[in-house]
């Protein structure tokens, strides 16, 4: 019974964190007029409070075949923000789980030094790479384009440690018996590494695919053409006057997010708590 | 040797693209934008600019109020849900969710919640009390406070977790045979075994922290409200006005209070 109680306040604070969601698409699903009726007070600045309702009054896919048909700009920040968010990663994949095996697996001359200088590296918030970035950027002509943003976080070392910390779970004498048998690095890698491994890999890719999708920072300082521009940044450029695009295109942002947490909630949990178990 | 040429990609990538231009940025902190060797003249005049201590100040006492705010409301969901098996799981995952929302999307939310006739004032005036101009006052600091604990719930409740799931039942079943209530459980065995994790969830969290300007620049754009003006608001206008020198000066100092922290990070891993 005590135990019961605890659920009203455990259940309230899920109920807040969730409310987000509903409330985006309950948004989109309603009509002009209600959304002009309901957010009167902001937008008009009207006497009064905006309301809202849990369900819409008469629920319509109105605004979403307006976004889909009338907001081309809607699609190239979409198409932008896919192109970004994937080259990130695939660049992460490629040079991030071989550098987190090496770290892992292998004892040479340095290793320790370099995972303490990979780990200060992933802490480093943006307002201390800002002007690096824009030096190197500046240097190799990529500014103002997508390569510019792709690059300097396809190297970040964040996916490196999550990696590496799965892989250093896998039990040693796997890898040796692989060794007698007479695989070689590469195969022992790819063979027994990566399949076993896997869960580090998807858990730093999840993780990767929630920061990336939602990238304000990086092309607010380096992307000066607007047409370059993901969605994050587009979105909130959409005028309240406009409610029901930018709710539609809220929510359409919202969805990727969700498909990728709703599949990968337990790599996520993983990843997450990579950082709190001991090597 | 074989385990360094795997390295070697990512460490090529990370020393053309963090630490020779970072390496540069050390440089450029002790020059003129013109190049001319200035020893600590841009640290003195950073550490004399308004605008920098306010924006330090603002960062320094959003992380003081945020940070035990988060750490003690995440510590007391992860202890209750560990007692709850079933019903835990699902809650655990509502938690995450707003991990999964992107900023631009609740972005919108935020702004009918705590404009000036949005639904916070409203539920104000309906309990009687007096509305507040949210976005444009000191509450904007409550806003971005909210929106941090917001957002971050799940990730700490996740991280202390791990942390109780390191505790062995045994230590527990036998304060239970001797007799120890709950909250003595609590003070004498939980809280001990939690201090090594206490340090890593709170450098994360503090990490997070910085994570906060996104909110802050996407709800109120480049000049907010003064209590929420961030070093990340500076550093903007600063890269505007392409003050380099100013910059890298900053980006020195904010590495460094950045690189003791982590040190400490590893200190309390290598305790464990």
């Amino acid at each position: 019974m005590k135990k019961k109680i605890l659920l009203i306040p455990l259940g309230a604070l899920a109920l807040l964190c969730c409310f987000p969601i509903l409330f985006l698409c309950t948004g989109m699903l309603m009509d002009k007029g209600e959304l002009k009726e309901c957010l009167g007070p902001v937008l008009q600045g009207t006497e009064g409070y905006v309301s809202w309702r849990l369900v819409p009054r008469f629920p319509t896919l109105q605004n979403v075949v307006e976004l889909l048909l009338d907001s081309p700009e809607f699609f190239v920040m979409f198409w932008n923000s896919v192109r970004m968010t994937a080259g990130i990663l695939a660049g992460q994949l490629l040079v991030g789980v071989p550098a987190a095996w090496g770290l892992a697996r292998y004892r040479f001359r340095g290793r320790k030094l370099l995972y303490t200088l990979y780990i200060i590296l992933m802490m480093m918030p943006f307002q201390v790479r800002m002007l690096s970035d824009y030096l190197v950027l500046d240097r190799l002509h990529i500014l103002d384009s997508h390569l510019g943003i792709i690059l300097p976080a396809a190297f970040s070392t964040f996916p490196v440690f999550i990696m590496y910390r799965f892989f250093g779970g896998i039990p040693e004498a796997v890898i040796e018996s692989a060794r007698l048998d007479g695989a070689n690095a590469l195969q022992i890698f790819g063979y027994i590494g990566v399949p076993l491994g896997a869960g580090g890999i998807v858990s730093a890719m999840v993780l990767g695919f929630l920061e990336y999708w939602n990238l304000i920072e990086q092309p607010l300082t380096f992307l000066k053409d607007k047409t370059l521009w993901p969605l994050s940044l587009y979105l909130p450029n959409i005028g309240l006057e406009r409610a029901g695009t930018a709710f539609a295109s809220s929510a359409a942002a919202l969805l990727p997010a969700v498909f990728v947490f709703l599949l990968g909630q337990d790599y996520l949990e993983q990843g997450i708590a990579a950082a709190a178990v001991k090597e | 040797m074989t385990g360094f040429l795997f390295l070697l990609p990512s460490l090529a990538g990370v020393v053309v693209f963090i630490l020779l231009p970072f390496a540069d940025v050390v440089r450029r902190s002790f020059t003129s934008v013109l190049g001319a060797f200035v020893g600590l003249a841009n640290y003195r005049t950073v550490f004399s600019n308004s605008a920098f201590l306010r924006a330090a100040w603002n960062t320094l006492r959003f992380t003081a109020v945020c940070i035990p705010l988060l750490l003690l409301l995440s510590l007391a969901a992860a202890v209750c849900l560990q007692r709850l098996p079933k019903a835990g799981k699902v809650l655990k995952s509502a938690y995450l969710v707003p991990m999964a929302i992107p900023v631009a999307s609740v972005v919108l939310l935020w702004k009918l919640v705590f404009l000036r006739g949005g639904i916070l004032n409203g539920l104000l005036a309906w309990a009687g009390k007096a509305p507040t101009d949210w976005m444009n006052t000191d509450g904007a600091f409550f806003v971005l406070v909210f929106s941090y604990l917001w957002k971050n719930l799940g990730y700490d409740v996740i991280l202390w977790l791990a942390g109780l799931a390191g505790i062995s039942p045994e230590i527990y079943e036998a304060a239970r045979v001797d007799g120890a209530g709950e909250w003595r459980i609590f003070a004498s065995i939980t809280m001990p075994n939690l201090l090594p994790s206490l340090y890593t969830i709170a450098v994360l969290s503090f990490l997070n922290s910085f994570k906060a300007f996104r909110e802050a620049y996407l709800v109120a754009g480049d000049y907010p409200h003064e209590s929420i003006y961030l070093l990340q608001h500076l550093f903007n206008n600063w890269f505007r006005d392409l003050a380099l020198d100013k910059m890298a000066a900053a980006a020195v100092v904010t590495a460094a209070v950045i690189l003791a922290l982590v040190l400490v990070l590893q200190r309390a891993w290598e305790r464990e």
